[in-house]
């Protein structure tokens, strides 16, 4: 049969009935800090590795706070804990706090 | 027979050959010159204290106004003229105690007689943000960012609007939220009428200087009021502004003192940084430390936001929990003159309704 190059997509919609979300309720319960982030942006304006490599903690935290988590593993890789992202935050989300035990949610998951 | 308001007898004790009752407005900004305009200045005492040399408040600093951009000084007239002339406005005045006796108030101004009266209306407003709290955003630090107040200055005074180094701007900045919504300056609190400002502001710069591209960096646009939404519609329209959905994170200086800002642009997803010659900073409202005074002094209460808070938010927004002392406009936090206004009618009337059956709430 010819070849249309066609295949067949995965669904790219956040599907939040499938999603486990069990990541996020587990840093929700260690950083309640975490349920006060209003997307500003501010973390990801700031972030000293975002301007030098493809990462966006702020994006990383929403598509989480989704029960998105897949490459969370080698995206958390890059954050440097310079700490600059808390600083800003108009919500006073404890960001150091939060990427560390998402590091530490990763490692118990494998 | 007697007549009847439905249950209520009318009082039987106005007598106006009595002495007349005695009503001191501290504040003589729009809040405090409509209460004076609309209580009936044959019935009772009205004396408006205000600080500075000529009263107006903040209102005598704007230019236009939002959404319609109307000259300010049209509605200040208005409400400057619906004071009669028996009302006695002292100038200049500052308030070095204040006490409550019994049902007198006795206020004691520098170098001057006490004042004793019946009724006190706090009408204090605000003070703006102090930009330089936000150190990352370099008020104070680089001459070419400037606040929201500044530039309403500059449009008012007639001027052009230059950089520091005297050159037109070619692309400009505007920050929203500078000191409100931000719990690393204290506070929470939206002020309110910023966005629609940044907004008003926007179109006012393109009309001065067409060929200037103007960026606006905003969290969310609250655009609540009457022709605010249509007047972000026009600024996209007709005048193209740029609206970027990320709060600004940084600013720095280049060599030349233009300006670099960083924000995430949070619509693609990605951190985004663009030379500016300049920024504007939308300042928000924070209570003035000359409120929180006066307030200590009478044992008013404050809400969280540290603005005066009023007996009851729906029913009684403008009586306190001290019988006789009143609250108007945006002591009690960020608002338009349109709800100044009309708080400040709502306000003469609930002293009335005090003075004349002793009813507070
Ligand atoms: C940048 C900016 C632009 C704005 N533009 C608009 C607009 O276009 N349209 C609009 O509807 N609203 C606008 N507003 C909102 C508007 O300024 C307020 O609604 C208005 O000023 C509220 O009036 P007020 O009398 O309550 O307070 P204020 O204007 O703050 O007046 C308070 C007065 O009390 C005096 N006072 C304070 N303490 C004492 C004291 N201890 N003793 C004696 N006197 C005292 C002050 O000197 C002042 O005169 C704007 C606000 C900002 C920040
Ligand atoms: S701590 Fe990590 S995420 Fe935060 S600013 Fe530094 S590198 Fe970016
Ligand atoms: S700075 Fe704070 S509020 Fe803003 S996106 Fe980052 S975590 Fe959320
Ligand atoms: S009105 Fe707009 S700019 Fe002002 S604090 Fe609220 S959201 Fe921010």
């Amino acid at each position: 049969m010819k070849n249309f190059g066609y295949t067949i997509q995965r669904d790219q919609s956040i599907d939040i009935d499938q999603n486990d979300r069990r990541i996020v309720n587990y840093l929700l319960s260690l950083e309640p800090s975490f349920n006060l982030c209003l997307g500003c942006g501010s973390c990801t304006g700031t972030c000293t590795a975002g301007h030098f490599v493809d990462f966006n903690i702020r994006r990383v935290h929403t598509l989480l706070r989704r029960g998105e988590s897949k490459q969370l593993k080698t995206e958390m890789k890059k954050c440097m804990f310079c700490g600059k992202c808390q600083l800003v935050c108009p919500r006073g989300v404890n960001l150091r706090n939060l990427i560390i035990t998402i590091q530490r949610a990763i490692e118990q998951i494998g | 027979m007697e007549c009847q308001l439905g249950n209520q007898k009318p009082p039987l004790f106005l007598n106006f050959t009595e002495m007349k009752k005695r009503i001191i407005i501290i504040g003589g900004g729009i809040a405090g010159m409509t209460v004076a305009g609309a209580l009936p200045s044959n019935e009772f005492d009205i004396i408006l204290i205000e600080k500075e040399i000529l009263p107006g408040g903040h209102v005598a600093k704007w230019d236009r106004l939002f959404p319609s951009r109307r000259p300010a000084k049209e509605v200040l007239d208005f409400v400057q003229k619906s004071m009669a002339k028996n009302v006695v406005i002292k100038t200049g005045s500052t308030i070095t105690t204040i006490h409550r006796d019994q049902n007198l108030f006795t206020l004691h101004l520098n170098g001057e007689e006490p004042i004793v009266g019946d009724a006190v209306v706090l009408a204090t407003g605000f003070d703006l943000f102090d930009a330089r709290k936000k150190e990352e955003y370099g008020y104070g630090i680089y001459n070419n960012v400037i606040t929201s107040e500044e530039l309403e200055q500059i449009f008012h005074e007639g001027k052009k609007l230059t950089t520091s180094e005297g050159k037109t701007p070619q692309r400009i900045g505007i920050i929203h939220c500078v000191g409100s919504r931000d719990e690393k300056v204290g506070n929470l609190y939206c002020s309110k009428v910023c966005c629609v400002t940044g907004v008003k502001q926007a179109i006012e710069i393109k009309e001065m200087l067409p060929e200037c591209e103007i960026f606006s960096f905003y969290m969310d646009l609250r655009m609540y009021d009457r022709n605010f939404e249509e007047l972000y519609y026009e600024a996209q329209q007709k005048w193209g502004i740029n609206f970027i959905r990320g709060r600004l994170s940084e600013c720095a200086e280049n060599p030349g003192h233009s300006l670099i800002i960083k924000t995430e642009d949070t619509l693609t997803g990605h951190p985004l940084k663009m030379t500016v010659d300049m920024i504007i900073l939308l300042v928000g409202f924070v209570p003035s430390p000359e409120t929180k005074r006066i307030a200590r002094m009478l044992d008013l209460q404050t809400g969280q936001d540290g603005f005066l808070l009023s007996s009851d938010e729906h029913y009684n927004d403008n009586s306190t929990s001290v019988p006789g002392v009143f609250l108007t406009g945006a002591v009690k936090g960020p608002a338009c003159i349109v709800n100044t206004i009309a708080d400040a009618r709502a306000t003469a009337l609930q002293i009335e309704r005090f003075l004349i059956t002793g009813i507070s709430e």
